[in-house]
């Protein structure tokens, strides 16, 4: 380093990115502070100290069944991913290993079918999910995550699996294995943490996603999108309770992102920025 | 070498991939059309048949749809703009040395993470509420009367809740992409004497530029299509307010059950995702050819 950071300098960086860090996380902070509080508390006014009760997270287990929906929200994201990775990782490997003059077009055009707007699409998929029976459908559902979190899938496995150098499957080829003892005992060990990132960034795609789980369900196969939702209805404004139930819905993902910063700059942006 | 065992391998192993994308994208699409031309109401399903470009006459000519247009492109607008002045600001901020930056980064990027119902919900009851919420709170302490975000200024708060969901997102690519930026070349022009401004000007907005327009190009995919926001806190209104394309679609097709009009409405959202999606496509194909 050739320059050098003065303390001085440091203090008032570390003071003015901290105060606008928690303005930004305040909205959480509250959420989780309110969840401790009860009805009463909740709408007394601004306190940051509450009264520590679980009371409103009891509530929201016994007067709404909070498990079903949040189960739900485990299965369809987890099964979407699941299913995803089933029908990308063939197609990345394939692409990525033993590329056409085709590859890029075909990488081209399955981001494409990401830009087709939800709405646009509604009324098709919801009178095909009626005829056959699969509105509020878990399974349904999990196909149709599956579906549009698919192209990112398959484009995220590419560039971590471009990355696995070439020469290796020469060496592995040239000692004699099978293609399907390459794909065993060479490439699968290197591709396992680019499969790893891609299924957490899919699963906090796909439980966050607030368009289709809404409009395909309605009580049954509900996820915590919907269940949410349903608190917006006036009878439902339980400040305490809509807390706990908002507080259990996105700890579990707020924890999975912040152990994939990285890999989500680089899913979304489609290996764009790394 | 490849040999034509393993093309043919590589080909099956494509194919799942390829046909089930196919599937997805021509026949909703195609169906979608095919609707926009036809009279098909859920609540008078008796009269289905065809009926030409009546749907698409009849969407122009709802009081909704010009307003809609203008509410997407507003709310499109409006987000980018503070995301990406924001991004870059906060990015420039955390590319600094400081204490605790690990902690600053998570809390930073945590409300990216907040599933959309969540978030509104959050805005609209603790924090924008005008009689209990932290708004009017702080309204209350210095003296003024609160506001009632929703009732006056409905478009603008859902652009804040939406601003507030996607700032992380901006800002942890700006942030990535500022921490690439050759330390040595910043510490020359500061030699040369350039200023914060002209080093800013010169040297950083030039290294961003590809990382901003990658943050405008997917914020705008995802901002084209924000709907749980608007359903659980105006629900469009008052009026038609705050209600965007994909929220009026909603409203025709899902809640009047006119499956013909919403189509057509559909039709006008994809060609309005695919003038975006044109440009996408392009900066993210240049990316390839590396």
């Amino acid at each position: 380093m050739a320059r050098a950071v003065t303390t001085q300098h440091k203090v008032v960086v570390t003071a003015a990115a901290w105060a606008v860090a928690l303005i930004i996380f305040f909205p959480i902070l509250y959420t989780i502070i309110t969840s401790f509080k009860s009805e009463q508390e909740a709408i007394q006014g601004f306190d940051l100290i509450p009264s520590f009760t679980f009371e409103s997270y009891a509530d929201v287990q016994s007067q709404y069944n909070y498990f079903k929906p949040f189960m739900n929200s485990v299965i369809i994201s987890v099964g979407s991913t699941i299913l995803a990775l089933l029908i990308a990782v063939p197609a990345a490997w394939s692409m990525a290993f033993s590329p056409t003059r085709r590859t890029k077009d075909i990488l081209m055009w399955m981001l494409s079918t990401k830009m087709m707007p939800a709405v646009a699409v509604l009324m098709p998929i919801y009178l095909l999910f009626r005829d056959f029976g699969l509105l509020d459908s878990r399974i349904g559902l999990t196909v149709m995550l599956m579906l549009i979190n698919l192209p990112i899938v398959v484009w995220m496995l590419y560039t971590y699996f471009r990355e696995i150098p070439g020469e290796i499957l020469e060496a592995a080829r040239m000692d004699g294995a099978s293609l399907w003892n390459e794909i065993v005992y060479v490439l699968t060990p290197m591709a396992i943490p680019g499969i790893a990132s891609t299924m957490l960034l899919n699963i906090i795609l796909a439980w966050n996603e607030a368009f289709w789980t809404i409009r395909l369900t309605t009580t049954e196969a509900a996820p915590l999108t919907a269940f949410i939702t349903s608190f917006s209805s006036p009878q439902g404004l339980f400040w305490a309770k809509l807390s706990a139930a908002s507080t259990l819905a996105i700890a579990p993902i707020l924890v999975m992102g912040w152990f994939s910063q990285k890999q989500l700059v680089r899913g979304l942006t489609f290996g764009a920025v790394k | 070498m490849a040999t034509r065992q393993t093309q043919t391998l590589a080909r099956s192993m494509l194919a799942p991939a390829v046909i089930v994308l196919f599937i997805w994208m021509i026949y909703p699409l195609l169906r979608t059309i095919y609707f926009s031309f036809m009279r098909y109401n859920l609540q008078r399903p008796e009269t289905y048949g065809f009926t030409g470009w009546n749907n698409y006459y009849y969407l122009f000519l709802d009081g909704g749809f010009w307003p809609s247009i203008v509410n997407t492109l507003v709310l499109v607008v409006g987000v980018l703009l503070i995301t990406v002045v924001g991004g870059i600001l906060l990015g420039m901020l955390l590319d600094q040395p400081m204490f605790g930056q690990g902690i600053v980064r998570i809390l930073v990027i945590s409300p990216f993470f907040v599933m959309p119902p969540v978030a509104a919900l959050v805005w609209k009851n603790m924090i924008l509420s005008p009689s209990y919420g932290v708004a009017a709170d702080i309204a209350k302490f210095i003296g003024i009367s609160p506001v009632d975000w929703f009732a006056q200024f409905p478009l603008f708060s859902v652009i804040m809740i939406v601003a507030w969901q996607w700032l992380p997102f901006a800002t942890l690519i700006l942030l990535t992409a500022l921490q690439s930026l050759d330390g040595e070349q910043k510490e020359a022009a500061e030699m040369d004497g350039a200023g914060f401004l002209s080093r800013f000007w010169y040297l950083t907005l030039p290294h961003l530029a590809r990382s901003i327009t990658v943050v405008i190009l997917i914020q705008t995919i995802f901002l084209l299509g924000v709907y749980a926001e608007i359903l659980v806190t105006t629900g469009g209104g008052p009026g038609y307010a705050s209600t965007n394309l994909p929220y009026l679609i909603y409203k025709v097709a899902s809640v009047g059950g006119d499956v013909g009009r919403g189509s057509a409405g559909g039709v006008i959202a994809v060609i309005l995702a695919n003038i975006v999606a044109i440009f996408l496509m392009r900066a993210v194909g240049k990316n390839l050819d590396k």
